[in-house]
């Protein structure tokens, strides 16, 4: 098991490298930034100051390599948009993402594991083809819309909901169902299928036998051994509220690391957007790591391997 | 394949579908060089013209944009660029995934673990930060859209068609082959692809929908596409401006996205449950990863 943890953690590293290297790359062909931070009239010494103040001066190579150096002491350099460290702007914004997260995907799948089961008690009942079409109705709605279409219905046209900010209770909201709205029709059909698997295996049908109520059955014995593959897709999924919280940011501009990412590639911010893909790949790493926990705590045959 | 027509025709939801999607897109096909001239005909005393009435003849059915422009015209090309970004970003990940997938699997060694952790990095970025870092640095195009969705989507089918050669390999007739002294590039190509394809296209299915919907998407976040192209991302963001002024112009793209996305969905489902029981099995998101786990 540790073998296993530390392979996964050595080649997850590997590729973060990897998403570093190229985003540093991609980041500089995306244009100078002295044309966006300078007056349009600026000098040519004004802009060779700007370069040489920013580092921006050297050879691709020496700026990369300096890079590198700093970001092994965790250095991201200064935002130029923000006048802070980079790593302190998106550092500052992730709370908010994770908080936005865990609310989603608690509620997912307390919302997907009932549903799942009912869907499988039944297969092909009129229950079943019902949440089967739900959670492929979901899966098809694009979330933007849903989420401008929230807006209209719910603020505008009623005046129940706020349009934007995140004070009160009601502001959370609409973020949260936009960014419940894939995860929980996946999710759903995972659970559906695990557990028709499980109900279906020799032990569950012996308990059945016996007498044990279908509830106990479901929820006690079938929901366990089921468990594997949802948390495997439930983990998948919270690491892709990344792209939920992009849209999020864009709609009700929510403050969190989509609107940081977003304004540093409109703003040619290189720092933060090395510093922000750095701290989501630490952070999806970080969660394939708790999944891999979880599984051992769900798993016991894992354990003795 | 007859057998599959034959079981599409005695489902009715399944059929349904069939017939939507074959009709948006032959709308698309034809409709779009007829429509294009009205699409980008400016009325501006027609400015938000409301849907569902037919004062001003059939084009205006559902309503006119800020422009004056007729709804059903833009939403018919629109439709054409969405189908063409969707089917060519899945027919190339696709084709360019599965080829190094099975070569990947056959092969084995150095290059196979090269070729995972490449695989591994395009996982771990955010789809929609990758694109939208690219996306700004090249101009938004058709072309571009595609590429990037493409790199994007590579992994699914280089993991489903990886997984299913590292089985294939081992089998008998695989190794009769290898006796007779084929080399490996006959073997990947003669036994292993026919096996493979069918659970690439069930794959394929399934993933046109997200596609469109991640298209959309970019479109709307502004770095998809950008007028004189338009698809039908790009009439939500340009509706979005509007919202409470004219609904129509966010809503109706919406829907034809839904529709289309649902269609798709729903005959990919059926798909699934009424084919060959092994090609579900093989297409089981978590199977990888347990296996890995109890090693």
């Amino acid at each position: 098991m540790l073998r296993f943890l530390s392979v996964r953690l050595t080649t997850s590293l590997v590729a973060l490298v990897g998403v570093m290297v190229l985003v540093f790359f991609l980041a500089r062909l995306t244009g100078s930034p002295a044309s966006l931070y300078l007056p349009v009239d600026a000098t040519d010494a004004m802009v060779e100051a700007f370069n040489r103040q920013n580092g921006l001066d050297q050879p691709l190579p020496a700026q990369f390599a300096q890079f590198a150096i700093n970001a092994l002491q965790l250095d991201f350099g200064q935002s130029l948009a923000q006048q802070r460290p980079a790593s302190v702007a998106v550092l500052s914004a992730m709370p908010q993402t994770i908080l936005l997260a865990v609310v989603a995907m608690t509620l997912t799948l307390a919302l997907s594991i009932p549903l799942g089961i009912f869907a499988a008690m039944k297969p092909n009942s009129l229950l079943d083809r019902t949440i089967t079409l739900f959670s492929l109705f979901t899966a098809s709605i694009p979330d933007f819309w849903f989420a401008l279409v929230c807006v209209l219905v719910f603020a505008v046209n009623l005046g129940w909901l706020p349009t934007s900010g995140q004070g009160s209770l009601a502001s959370w909201v609409l973020p949260v169902a936009t960014i419940m709205l894939h995860p929980i029709g996946v999710l759903t059909q995972v659970v559906r299928g695990a557990m028709l698997e499980t109900l279906n295996a020799g032990y569950v049908q012996n308990a059945r036998a016996r007498g044990y109520s279908w509830w106990r059955l479901a929820f006690r014995h079938a929901l366990r051994n089921a468990a594997l593959p949802i948390i495997t897709v439930a983990g998948d999924r919270a690491g892709g509220m990344v792209n939920g919280a992009v849209i999020v940011s864009a709609v009700f501009a929510w403050p969190g690391i989509g609107q940081v990412l977003v304004a540093a590639v409109y703003n040619r911010d290189f720092a933060v957007i090395q510093a922000g893909v750095f701290v989501v790949g630490i952070a999806v790493i970080l969660l394939n790591v708790l999944v891999d926990l979880v599984y051992v705590a769900a798993d016991p045959r894992i354990r003795v391997s | 394949m007859q057998g599959r027509i034959g079981l599409l025709l005695r489902s009715p939801l399944a059929l349904a579908c069939a017939l939507t999607l074959i009709t948006l897109v032959l709308v698309a096909l034809i409709g779009a060089p007829l429509v294009k001239d009205i699409a980008n005909t400016q009325n501006l005393r027609l400015r938000f013209f409301p849907p569902f009435s037919l004062d001003h003849g059939w084009t205006y059915v559902l309503g006119a944009d800020a422009l004056g422009r007729s709804m059903l015209a833009q939403l018919i090309v629109g439709a054409r660029t969405s189908f063409l970004v969707a089917g060519a970003t899945v027919a190339l990940a696709a084709v360019i995934g599965t080829s190094i997938g099975m070569v990947s699997g056959y092969v084995g060694g150095l290059v196979d673990a090269a070729l995972m952790r490449i695989s591994d990095i395009i996982v771990t970025i955010p789809s929609l930060l990758l694109a939208l870092s690219v996306l700004f640095v090249l101009e938004p195009s058709i072309f571009n859209l595609i590429a990037v969705l493409a790199v994007a989507r590579l992994p699914i089918y280089l993991r489903v068609s990886r997984a299913q050669t590292l089985e294939i390999r081992e089998r008998v007739f695989v190794e009769a082959s290898r006796a007779i002294g084929a080399t490996s590039a006959t073997i990947i190509w003669r036994d292993i692809r026919p096996l493979v394809v069918p659970t690439v296209m069930t794959v394929a299915m399934l993933e046109i929908a997200s596609v469109m919907l991640a298209a959309a998407g970019l479109s709307f976040l502004g770095v998809g596409l950008q007028r004189p192209d338009v698809d039908w991302g790009t009439i939500v963001s340009e509706g979005r401006e509007y919202l409470t002024r004219a609904w129509w112009a966010t809503v109706f793209p919406g829907v034809a996205i839904l529709v289309t996305a649902l269609a798709a969905n729903l005959l990919s489902n059926w798909m699934r449950s009424s084919g060959d029981p092994l090609q579900a099995a093989a297409m089981g998101a978590s199977a990888s990863r347990e296996e890995a786990a109890r090693q």
